[in-house]
């Protein structure tokens, strides 16, 4: 008895309610008519979509950056990539590739000034990295508008110039991952493809912080002035982690748009950082500390209430509402999960 | 003290437990009215918890309550919030301030409990529509400060104040409380000066005439000689002895209070050691702008394998001088190991170069508290030197040993007797003497060849200090490291160092052996021209 109670208080009770919600979404799904293959299917693609954005966090939450809302900065490194990509008329699976490849130099670039920027604010990250995200995606609405793009897939068919705000991936890179390695049964599918490619990055992160340089990262987001009393240069290490939470934000979105289908410009991602900031906090993360297993429970729980709740509550209610709900749910996770105290344990 | 007859308070059988960790044991004492109770034991010796039951503190409710009984004038007693201990008549100072800085002594001493004057909105809008009456304000916290036979100005700004200042405002207030007839000093004189420790002292005297009885909790023990009737002494615990104040000894309740022989007042065991004709490390117009701490300009020469002692009176800089060649805080001069110059204000080039430094700031700089032992000691260690990482992938990458880690945790655990649950348990559950002892195995680790020790012993008890102290001296025995250990307390250097040096005014002022006599410390210490003494 009292381990099971040690190991419940481990997992925390509001992880403990959130899953248990969503363990009643799934009893209720099949008296609404919605099949429960259906609804693991969306529930485990929508993981496979967002989870690398979520993974984007741990780097600088470990740094003592907090949390990163400057998630949007990562985004548009994510998707001058995967423009420049289809700007060079590649197909197929290679072209996802060059969509990371090109994505890289500019998150390298971007996370460093961003960094910088971070290092000369320190204790108003958070506020500041939400105002770097906005003012960036503002930025970049009038830069897609102004960029010589001329691929015939991406501008607008009026006047020959400046991005369309939707481009489809079809025939590029759409559903490279998704498709790769699908297990179907009935009307259950499963796209091993992404979660392997999520896994890779999680075992890299993971790995990372097992090193000395991982180490000494959780040290300046646990205790700077001890970091920098044991000889560690703290404005490196967060420059680092504000690098590292850049590029996997970049690679976080294509592996979102492979599944989504379409790259969304402009207004797109401004508000990317809210539902991947609410599901690590879900997870059990805390402003200073944070885990891949926080990830992987937190992307779970979060898109699967996002996911179920619209689609069962319309099917009881027959109304559709499914916008006004996925707000009123994910903004109201946010809110919660910024309020909730305890942390993770390591 | 006429009226001895009933107690005031009475604790029966109390016990508590933290999560199936008794803290508590079948504690039982009394109090009567006027009358002046010492209660010392070691950090963790349950004062604290037996303090937060009589005060009815939250944390004591949320942790499943205690067991036995609290009376006072006979009944029974359960404090649900400390506002219930207060309506009784229970005052307590904590030791950390609660005060407004921007408020006067006199706003401060009667917060929340001014005297109001009526007006015409009052009339209409109620009571919170009330003025202030500034007069009755005035005169009522000078009453309490005259009760309190100290003296403060009511008109100066908490933010303005020393520290000594700073407590009696807050005694003060607890004292202007009509009702107030126990008050609880948890260690008030930690923070204080000699001089303001002695005004303390007399003011607890004071308070005693006045019917008004005082547990007083501290580690300086001579206090309790000057002003207890009865001292309690606990330990793990218990109460393990109750004694009369005015027939024991400091030696007696020390030895109750750790359960063995402290070793007190003698100097070095081993006398003057020969002094290497070596030195280690020479510094050359040192300055250090450290706030509160300035140094000016420091010319140290540190002998191969001495216990170089530094001490001085707070706030003359000698805290500085780690801090500033160490890096922490901006400094400037030539500091040369073993004849090669080291680059001050980059604690990377200290380290490399093989000096530690052990800060006097615990939980500041000293440990990563959200953080298992395991790191904490094998932290600069690895940072620094590369030690506990293993080679995975042809050494492509390399990872934290954690066995290596492990070990090396357990060995320092088991060489300085540090108390813990284990290695993976976070610093800042332990008690300060361990955490101050996991800084020292965290430096130790590093195996430096000069090591600084900044204030090893604040805040620690005397059980905990010997034993830190002893680790240094072993230390510095054993491996021929040689040791700058900065202290406030002048004793503890005698007992360690093979020279002290007292800094006065942000400069050495002198150089004496450790067996000089202290008067000539004292000399040094009020500086040469002695415009400092008084």
């Amino acid at each position: 008895m009292e381990k099971i109670k040690a190991i419940l208080k481990s997992f925390g009770l509001p992880r403990l309610i959130i899953a248990g919600f969503l363990l009643l979404l799934f009893i209720i799904a099949p008296f609404v008519g919605i099949g429960v293959g259906n609804s693991i299917t969306d529930t485990l693609a929508r993981f496979g979509m967002n989870s690398i954005m979520v993974l984007a966090m741990v780097p600088m939450i470990h740094s003592g950056c907090g949390l990163n809302f400057g998630l949007p900065l990562g985004i548009i490194s994510g998707l001058l990539g995967a423009t420049l990509s289809i700007q060079t008329g590649v197909t197929g699976p290679l072209s996802f590739f060059l969509a990371i490849l090109y994505s890289t130099p500019f998150a390298i670039v971007f996370g460093w000034g961003y960094g910088k920027l971070l290092n000369r604010v320190k204790g108003s990250e958070m506020m500041i990295a939400t105002y770097v995200g906005f003012s960036s995606v503002a930025f970049m609405s009038i830069m897609w508008l102004i960029l010589p793009y001329t691929s015939p897939t991406m501008v607008w068919g009026y006047s020959g110039s400046g991005l369309r705000t939707t481009i489809s991936t079809d025939g590029f890179y759409s559903h490279v991952l998704k498709d790769f390695l699908q297990l179907n049964i009935g009307s259950l599918s499963i796209s091993f493809g992404e979660i392997l490619f999520f896994a890779i990055f999680a075992f890299i992160i993971w790995a990372f912080l097992h090193t000395k340089t991982g180490t000494a990262m959780t040290a300046v987001g646990s205790n700077p002035v001890f970091a920098r009393a044991s000889g560690i240069n703290i404005d490196k290490q967060r420059t680092l982690s504000v690098i590292m939470s850049t590029w996997l934000g970049a690679l976080g979105i294509l592996c979102y748009q492979q599944g989504y289908g379409f790259i969304q410009l402009y207004q797109g991602p401004m508000y990317m950082a809210m539902p991947a900031v609410s599901a690590i906090l879900i997870g059990g993360a805390s402003v200073n500390k944070a885990s891949i297993v926080n990830v992987i429970i937190g992307t779970i729980l979060y898109q699967g209430i996002v996911t179920m709740t619209p689609s069962v509550m319309n099917n009881l209610i027959h109304t559709d509402m499914s916008e006004v709900l996925r707000i009123i749910v994910s903004n109201g996770m946010i809110l919660y999960a910024l309020t909730r105290k305890s942390g993770a344990s390591r | 003290m006429s009226e001895m007859t009933k107690p005031l308070l009475e604790m029966k059988n109390v016990s508590k437990e933290y999560n199936g960790n008794p803290v508590l044991k079948d504690v039982s004492f009394t109090l009567k009215e006027g009358e002046v109770l010492g209660l010392v034991g070691e950090n963790g010796a349950g004062k604290s918890t037996l303090m937060n039951i009589l005060f009815g503190m939250d944390v004591i409710q949320q942790t499943g309550g205690y067991g036995g009984k609290v009376l006072i004038d006979g009944n029974e007693v359960k404090f649900a919030s400390p506002l219930d201990a207060l309506k009784t008549g229970i005052g307590m100072v904590h030791q950390e301030f609660s005060l407004l800085p921007g408020f006067t002594a006199a706003e401060n001493i009667l917060l929340n409990r001014e005297p109001e004057n009526k007006n015409v909105l009052s009339l209409v809008f109620g009571k919170r529509a009330n003025t202030i009456d500034r007069k009755t304000l005035q005169k009522k916290a000078i009453d309490a400060i005259t009760k309190l036979g100290v003296s403060l100005d009511p008109d100066m700004l908490v933010s303005e104040m020393p520290v000594g200042h700073k407590q009696f405002t807050e005694i003060s207030r607890e004292i202007s409380k009509s009702s107030i007839r126990l008050l609880v000093l948890d260690e008030p004189t930690a923070v204080l000066s000699e001089k303001e420790a002695e005004m303390l002292l007399r003011a607890i005297k004071n308070l005693s005439a006045q019917g008004i009885a005082v547990i007083f909790i501290t580690h300086r023990l001579q206090e309790i000689l000057d002003v207890c009737n009865k001292v309690v002494v606990m330990r793990d615990g218990r109460i393990i002895s109750e004694l009369d104040a005015a027939k024991t000894s400091i030696d007696e309740m020390a030895r109750l209070m750790v359960g063995r022989e402290v070793g007190k007042g003698s100097t070095r065991s081993s006398e003057a050691r020969p002094l290497s004709d070596k030195i280690v490390l020479s510094v050359r117009n040192l300055w250090v702008d450290m706030p509160g701490e300035v140094v000016k300009n420091v010319n140290l020469d540190v002998h191969q394998g001495e216990i170089l002692g530094i001490g001085g009176l707070a706030g003359q800089g000698k805290i500085g001088i780690p801090n500033g060649i160490m890096g922490l805080y901006p400094a400037g001069g030539d500091v040369k190991l073993n004849g090669k110059p080291i680059q001050i204000n980059n604690p990377r080039e200290c380290l490399d170069a093989s000096l530690a430094f052990v800060s006097e700031d615990r939980r500041g700089v000293g440990l990563l508290l959200d953080e298992s032992l395991e790191w904490n000691i094998s932290f600069p260690a690895m940072q620094i030197q590369n030690k506990f990482l293993k080679p995975y992938l042809g050494g492509l990458i390399k990872w934290r040993d954690q066995e290596a880690i492990k070990a090396v945790t357990e060995k320092y655990i088991k060489q300085l007797q540090i108390k813990c649950t284990s290695s993976k348990q976070k610093a800042k559950e332990l008690s300060g003497g361990n955490q101050q002892k996991i800084c020292l195995a965290k430096s130790f680790a590093l195996e430096p060849k000069l090591l600084f020790v900044s204030e090893p012993t604040r805040g620690i008890d005397i059980g905990a200090k010997a034993l830190v102290l002893q680790a240094l001296k072993e230390y510095n025995k054993k491996n021929g490291v040689t040791i700058v250990m900065i202290s406030s307390e002048l004793e503890e250097l005698r007992q360690c160092c093979d020279r002290i040096a007292i800094v006065t005014d942000g400069a050495v002022s002198g150089i004496l052996p450790a067996t000089a006599p202290s008067e000539e410390f004292g000399i040094l210490m009020v500086g040469k021209t002695g415009k400092e003494a008084k």
